[in-house]
């Protein structure tokens, strides 16, 4: 049961005004320009796109990528409330900010990315929905699962905000919302792979499969985990707080498992349609197989013994691996690999590349402001040092 | 040790859960779906086009679309491919001395670039809003901008690379060949097959286009042929289909009547091969040649189409949302026993 003693969770508190905090601004700040641009005067404005490659890093990265990243909230709440491993219960909240973040700001994403977005409307509207799309399937559960995220969140605010009364309301019904916010992601991370399947042969052998639904659960699920690793790393360092290693060491375990199931049906999967030889052949494709490959398999060897799992150092890094992994191979999937015939070329403008940077600055300030403003991270003796 | 059981059984309900999704889908697999029995198409046939490219300024004509320029002089409208504001374009293949007409090799040929009006197609499979549209009873594959988020998912989904957005407005459409199925109620059919010289596209039911494809593959080239121009008149129609001519018989959808424009010409040196019968499942559009159809351009498809799995794995996986359902349930079930209300017990404590 969850009843482990552990620290309640306190503001971190400090100084909002630093480096990082004002290059985020920075970034944001470009962000809006470029969007300023965008909107008034079209997506080829700004953008690298065309009809040979009509989704660009806006989608690839930071819708398909950007919510696998966010899918540390989901894993650990899995954990913590699926399979009844309290002892992981710190991790939740921070994961879960860091989730709701990466999500809203995938959905904020595609409306940048959408060329008629005022018509949006129409994907939940009952006379236009189409249930044989997969995007609609995807639209529809992310933006569900925004709406529960914000919702296992608000016990964080209402807390702050010494709303009591409405904290316990939340919480009674808690248990609901947790398990729609494990099925959600479980629906539309899958169907995030399923959008290739009917894009066909315009997707290489190597990324276009009939498996992909599963492929893209299981990376999203250790994805989250390798998440939570690096973020546990690095909020640590940043704020000079103790690593929670006690926990960190065996959810390192639990990626691995996962990791290694993916592998075999990663693996299993090229094998058996017979795509195999297309790794062999002197393309780019081949080489971005076994750059994602090798993101995988290193993880195995760099942790895979007990001893390595309490080295925070191979724990980072086989997080960053894992991440990366994932992301290569939905990049591969949805652009590297992707190839529609003619003589169409695509490679981001720095436009694109802000925009996306933009948001990623979004993020890192709102989960900064948030942790030292509001109980997220389990509270400390030694507080922040700045 | 209790929890590591519970944890342990808990990926194995996963795992098997997953097993039953992916086994559950040749199961049901949804079929690659035929045309509609009354499909409206082209055939477009190569060996017959002079390239004179009076189908491109039709079309454009008939769309209100704008020129597109590729010369500096920016006299005529002179695209180099379909895009948001041209929906139709005759492309030319060139291999060494280009001595001779539809000829692989020191030769040229012709393809029109356009949709195909698939039988089962991707575009609408992809569409999440219902902005794309295969007609019932015409197969025409139309738009509809007043429903379209603008997200591309048809321009990325279609095998043809045909549905092509405006990425220079701030208000782009998607721009596509729609079979001018807005003048089909003034009578008119397709402009690129209207103002064909040759009867190089012709309309019709395609139906009755494949059967004439069929009847042009059996003939002997360089054999003077007759061959119909714009679309197949009733009286071509019910030869094609078999039938004895018959007086009195009611117009098919009210075209509009015009003279048998029909000529001879001597046939030509024809690829065994309808393109568009079978490709992908089907298209309403077919097309003939005398070069290999991948050297014009023509992709080399499966028989089946994507949207035929693509929906099968997604209706396998939330049809009717019952496996959703199922999954939330137990989730819920797990959730209520594991979450304490309110976690309390930590939270406060530190306050």
């Amino acid at each position: 049961m969850a009843n482990h003693q552990h620290a309640a969770p306190a503001p971190v508190g400090g100084s909002l005004v630093n480096i990082v905090t004002l290059s985020c601004g920075v970034l944001i700040a470009l962000m809006a320009a470029i969007l300023v641009v965008r909107f008034l005067f079209g997506l080829g404005a700004v953008t690298n796109l065309n009809d040979g490659y009509p989704w660009g890093i806006w989608i690839a990265v930071d819708v398909v990528i950007g919510s696998a990243f966010a899918c540390g909230g989901f894993s650990v709440a899995m954990l913590v409330y699926i399979f009844n491993k309290g002892e992981y219960h710190p991790l939740v909240r921070p994961a879960l900010l860091a989730s709701l973040f990466g999500y809203t700001l995938a959905g904020a994403g595609v409306i940048f990315d959408l060329g008629r977005w005022w018509n949006v409307w129409n994907m939940f509207w009952p006379g236009s929905i189409n249930p044989n799309s997969v995007m609609f399937e995807v639209a529809v559960c992310i933006t569900l699962y925004i709406v529960v995220m914000w919702i296992e969140f608000s016990p964080v605010v209402l807390e702050k905000l010494g709303k009591e009364d409405a904290r316990k309301k939340v919480s009674k019904a808690m248990f609901f919302i947790i398990a729609l916010g494990t099925v959600l992601p479980m629906m539309h991370q899958s169907s995030l792979g399923t959008l290739l399947v009917v894009m066909g042969g315009q997707v290489h052998p190597l990324w276009q499969t009939p498996a992909l639904p599963l492929l893209y659960l299981l990376s999203a699920i250790f994805m989250g985990y390798a998440v939570v690793l690096f973020e546990s790393c690095l909020t640590s360092t940043a704020y000079r707080r103790k690593l929670e290693m006690q926990m960190l060491t065996p959810m390192a375990k639990i990626m691995l498992g996962i990791l290694a199931v993916f592998i075999v049906v990663r693996l299993g999967d090229v094998i058996v349609r017979g795509a195999l030889p297309k790794a062999f052949a002197p393309s780019v494709e081949a080489l971005m197989f076994w750059l994602e490959m090798a993101c995988f398999i290193a993880p195995l060897v760099l942790i895979g013994a007990e001893a390595n799992r309490r080295n925070p150092a191979r724990l980072f890094l086989a997080g960053i691996l894992l991440m990366l992994g994932g992301a290569l191979m939905r990049l591969s999937g949805f652009l590297i690999g992707y190839e529609t015939g003619g003589d169409f070329n695509y490679f981001p403008t720095l436009a694109e590349v802000l925009v996306t940077a933009g948001l990623f600055a979004v993020e890192v300030l709102g989960y900064i402001i948030i942790t030292r403003r509001f109980p997220v991270l389990p509270r400390e003796d030694v507080q922040a040092a700045h | 040790m209790g929890t590591r059981r519970d944890f342990l059984k808990g990926v194995m309900a996963g795992g098997a859960a997953a097993t039953a999704c992916a086994v559950a889908v040749p199961a049901a697999a949804r079929e690659t779906r035929p045309r509609p029995p009354e499909a409206l198409g082209l055939l477009y046939d190569s060996t017959l086009c002079v390239g004179c490219k009076a189908c491109v300024a039709a079309c454009k004509q008939a769309n209100n679309n704008p020129a597109e320029f590729s010369t500096v002089d920016h006299l005529w409208d002179t695209p180099l491919d379909t895009s948001g504001y041209t929906f139709n374009i005759i492309k030319m293949y060139r291999n060494g001395t280009m001595d001779q007409k539809d000829q692989e090799t020191n030769g040229y040929a012709f393809m029109k670039t356009s949709c195909m009006h698939c039988a089962d197609p991707s575009c609408v499979s992809a569409c999440p809003v219902s902005a794309m549209t295969k007609d019932p009873v015409t197969g025409v594959v139309g738009y509809n901008p007043d429903k379209c988020i603008g997200c591309r998912y048809c321009v990325a989904a279609c095998p043809f690379g045909i549905p092509k957005y405006q990425y220079d407005s701030p208000t782009g459409r998607i721009g596509k060949c729609e079979l001018c199925r807005h003048r089909h109620k003034d009578g008119h059919y397709s402009a690129c097959a209207e103002v064909c010289p040759t009867g190089a596209t012709l309309f019709g039911k395609t139906s009755d286009l494949l059967a004439e494809a069929k009847r042009r593959l059996a003939m002997k080239p360089g054999e003077m042929n007759r061959f119909p121009r714009g679309r197949l008149r009733p009286a071509q129609e019910k030869a094609l289909q078999g039938k004895p001519e018959g007086k009195g018989v009611m117009m098919r959808a009210g075209w509009r009547d015009e003279p048998d424009q029909s000529y001879e010409t001597p046939a030509g040196k024809y690829l065994q091969h309808v393109y568009g019968e079978k490709e992908y499942g089907g298209t309403q559009v077919l097309k003939l040649s005398g070069v290999d159809f991948e050297k014009l351009g023509m992709p080399d498809l499966p028989p089946d189409a994507a949207a035929a799995l693509s929906e099968t794995i997604q209706h396998n996986l939330y049809g009717n949302l019952i496996m959703p359902f199922a999954v939330l349930g137990a989730m819920t079930w797990v959730a209520k026993r594991n979450v304490k209300p309110e976690d309390e017990s930590s939270d406060k404590e530190g306050n």
